[in-house]
């Protein structure tokens, strides 16, 4: 549970050039905050939380962002029992489901959102296209909205008042390693082949590794769920009592709670299929070991991060966290990280700040024409690659779950220590 | 009758910062657990009251016996090992090392993994022992297995590997420490008395540098029951013991639940200790 604080350090010099671009005024952005002082404290699950972010924040809008990360169960933990310790949340939407109830954040006014239009249909009506169906599962926009400032309910349809406003998003799969493979992977069930014993892996956090576990038991055919997102007692049981047999049979080499583990056990060879994070599959390509991020006919397990207000914010502070959403919402971000391999909530604006190479190969899953080089610079992929899984409606148009919190979540967390146990 | 007064006031004064550090820093700490342990918890939030229910869902799971179990193996085996280097150790250089100077030189060298810190020094046994690591190519190389040893990570065997790397050195100071102190003209009078190199070991060695044994014995069985993280690392997040058990509930909100096993665990051990300070009385013997 390593805690960072990353906070971007300011000469005086640069405060005074930001301060005297503000008295000139030009087309100095929407509005600058440097002479007020405002300092946000951001919070959060650590996959957004960017120095480069914080640098941009400042030079475009005079915010200083004070930027906190840690793991999503102790993010979760800080936005439920701290209310007082972060102006801005970046969590996740199931950690919405969770810390919604306890008031500690407010709903944003979606009329004070310039681009609201333009996010993705996902976080608003739940269809990516007109004709794409709803996943299981905390979908995002069915904890997206709120009855009213003040609500610590969940509405269904678009109340003009959001919980979260969306950073990025990803659809997730397996990984794989092809050169020790050697044959195609279609399907979740691969995970549980005997092929594999003793060479696969699954993340050890438990919300997000019941809905890999959930795909794989699906996709063995030994049972439908009617939701996945939501289980019941029984097939709650049934999902651990197929896994811990695979676990006594020796099916696991490890289990993984950390990025890094993730990618020196793929890298190292101990493992040549598991659950993965996309930009995991990058770090093990930079070593030059080849990884697939492998698309899989039942489709894809999804989550999104989002930004939510706290409680207490409140006149000066408060606009400036709107300024700060607008300007997150307005592309330049957007262009960042989908430049590592995320999608961000408003595609249209992210493609003003991505080359036509860059926007092909991220988004429209087409053949990269050059290079393609990751926002700190180092190379991710040579010319003629393709993106594993295509496009972006590809991807997030075949979603077949999001991560979850269930009505019986307790009990399912004491049936993951008992599976971790066994 | 003043004086003596005067003395015993001397003495409270004189423990009395140590007694404040003890009483801010370790029982009102414990005693807050204690209380916690009685509440109730929902998904994000912890509620004050009197209940039992932590104490009963702990003690009705057969996780928690299982994980109890695996506690103390890790514990014992721990122990078995650390105690046979240990003594082998300390008895290498307080009884055949002659010279003083080179008895500090070895002892030093035995502190040098302790230049780096414990996780770095755990961490390190990834790539040595993984399926293509140095061990499992080494082996395969002198032609002693011709398929990797998939049991070397990730197995209880790393787990008890990195505990006994990391804490012999608890075991070796101690124990060394009392063998220094023994009177060597007890060793030359059971020499003279015909006894051979084992019975001298067996019967005036040992014996004497039991304190050393205990107080190196509480170390390591302490410190092996209330680890969490070198049992998740080296385990590959594989196997559990009462520390992940308790690491667990905290990353999920379960504070009621997590102090309930922290009390069970703190009583668990301070048993184990109470038995083995009935072998031997250490402050008597120090």
């Amino acid at each position: 549970m390593t805690n960072f604080t990353k906070r971007n350090g300011l000469s005086r010099r640069t405060l005074l050039k930001t301060g005297v671009a503000a008295a000139a005024g030009t087309l100095a952005a929407p509005m600058l905050w440097a002479q007020s002082n405002i300092v946000l404290r951001q919070t959060g699950t650590g996959v957004s939380a960017y120095n480069e972010i914080a640098k941009k924040a400042y030079e475009d809008l005079g915010i200083t962002l004070e930027m906190t990360a840690s793991d999503s169960d102790t993010a979760a933990q800080r936005v439920a029992t701290q209310p007082n310790s972060f102006d801005i949340a970046d969590i996740e939407y199931w950690i919405c489901k969770k810390v919604w109830p306890t008031g500690n954040l407010q709903a944003m006014d979606a009329s004070r959102l310039k681009n609201y239009d333009k996010i993705a249909g996902t976080f608003r009506s739940g269809k990516l296209t007109p004709t794409s169906e709803i996943a299981q599962g905390t979908a995002p926009h069915t904890v997206g909205f709120t009855s009213g400032k003040n609500g610590t309910d969940f509405v269904q349809e678009e109340s003009g008042w959001m919980t979260l406003i969306p950073t990025i998003y990803n659809a997730d799969t397996l990984g794989i390693r092809p050169d020790l493979i050697n044959r195609p992977i279609n399907n979740w069930s691969e995970l549980l082949n005997p092929e594999f014993r003793g060479k696969a892996s699954i993340l050890d956090i438990s919300s997000i590794g019941i809905m890999d576990m959930a795909m794989v038991v699906e996709s063995m055919g030994e049972y439908k769920y009617p939701d996945k997102g939501n289980m019941t007692k029984a097939e709650i049981d049934l999902t651990f009592g197929i896994f811990t047999e695979a676990k006594k049979n020796g099916q696991f080499r490890a289990f993984w709670k950390s990025f890094d583990e993730s990618v020196n056990l793929m890298a190292s060879g101990e493992v040549v299929i598991q659950s993965m994070w996309s930009p995991a599959i990058t770090a093990v390509r930079s070593k030059g070991v080849p990884c697939v991020y492998q698309p899989l006919e039942e489709g894809y397990r999804s989550w999104g991060g989002g930004m939510g207000l706290a409680a207490t914010l409140e006149g000066a502070k408060l606009d400036a966290a709107y300024e700060y959403i607008n300007w997150y919402l307005s592309g330049w971000v957007g262009g960042f990280l989908m430049r590592q391999g995320y999608y961000s909530a408003v595609p249209e604006t992210s493609k003003l700040f991505m080359s036509d190479d860059e926007w092909g190969f991220w988004y429209e899953g087409k053949a990269a024409k050059g290079d393609i080089v990751s926002p700190q610079g180092t190379k991710m992929e040579s010319a003629g690659a393709i993106r594993d899984g295509g496009s972006f409606i590809d991807r997030m148009g075949a979603v077949a779950c999001w991560n979850s919190v269930m009505d019986e979540n307790q009990y399912m967390v004491r049936k993951w220590n008992e599976f971790i146990a066994a | 009758m003043k004086l003596k007064l005067n003395n015993a006031l001397a003495g409270w004064l004189m423990v009395s910062p140590l007694m404040l550090v003890l009483l801010i820093f370790l029982v009102l700490p414990i005693l807050m657990i204690l209380i916690v342990s009685f509440w109730r918890a929902t998904e994000y939030s912890i509620i004050p009251d009197f209940v039992f229910e932590n104490y009963e869902f702990l003690f009705g799971s057969p996780v928690t016996y299982t994980v109890f179990i695996n506690t103390f193996k890790y514990a014992i085996l721990t122990w078995t090992f650390t105690f046979l280097i240990g003594f082998t150790v300390a008895f290498f250089l307080a009884f055949h090392v002659r010279s003083l100077t080179w008895q500090v030189v070895c002892f030093l060298l035995c502190t040098i993994p302790f230049w780096t810190s414990n996780i770095i020094r755990m961490i390190s046994w990834i790539p040595f022992l993984g399926r293509n690591g140095i061990a499992n190519s080494a082996l395969i190389s002198w032609g002693v297995i011709d398929e990797p040893v998939e049991w070397l990570l990730f197995s209880d065997f790393s787990v008890v590997l990195a505990f006994v790397h990391i804490y012999t050195l608890f075991m070796v100071v101690p124990i060394f420490n009392t063998m220094m102190r023994i009177d060597r003209s007890l060793i030359e009078a059971a020499r003279d008395a015909g006894a051979s190199g084992a019975q001298i070991l067996w019967n005036v060695i040992l014996p004497l540098t039991k304190p050393g044994i205990m107080i190196g014995t509480i170390f390591v069985v302490t410190l092996v029951m209330g680890d969490f993280f070198t049992v998740r690392v080296m385990s590959g997040s594989q196997s559990a013991n009462v520390g992940r058990l308790i690491s667990n509930d905290i990353s999920l909100l379960q504070y009621p639940s997590a102090s309930a096993t922290a009390i069970v665990l703190l009583l668990t051990v301070l048993i184990v200790i109470g038995i083995l300070l009935r072998f031997v009385d250490i402050r008597k013997e120090l």
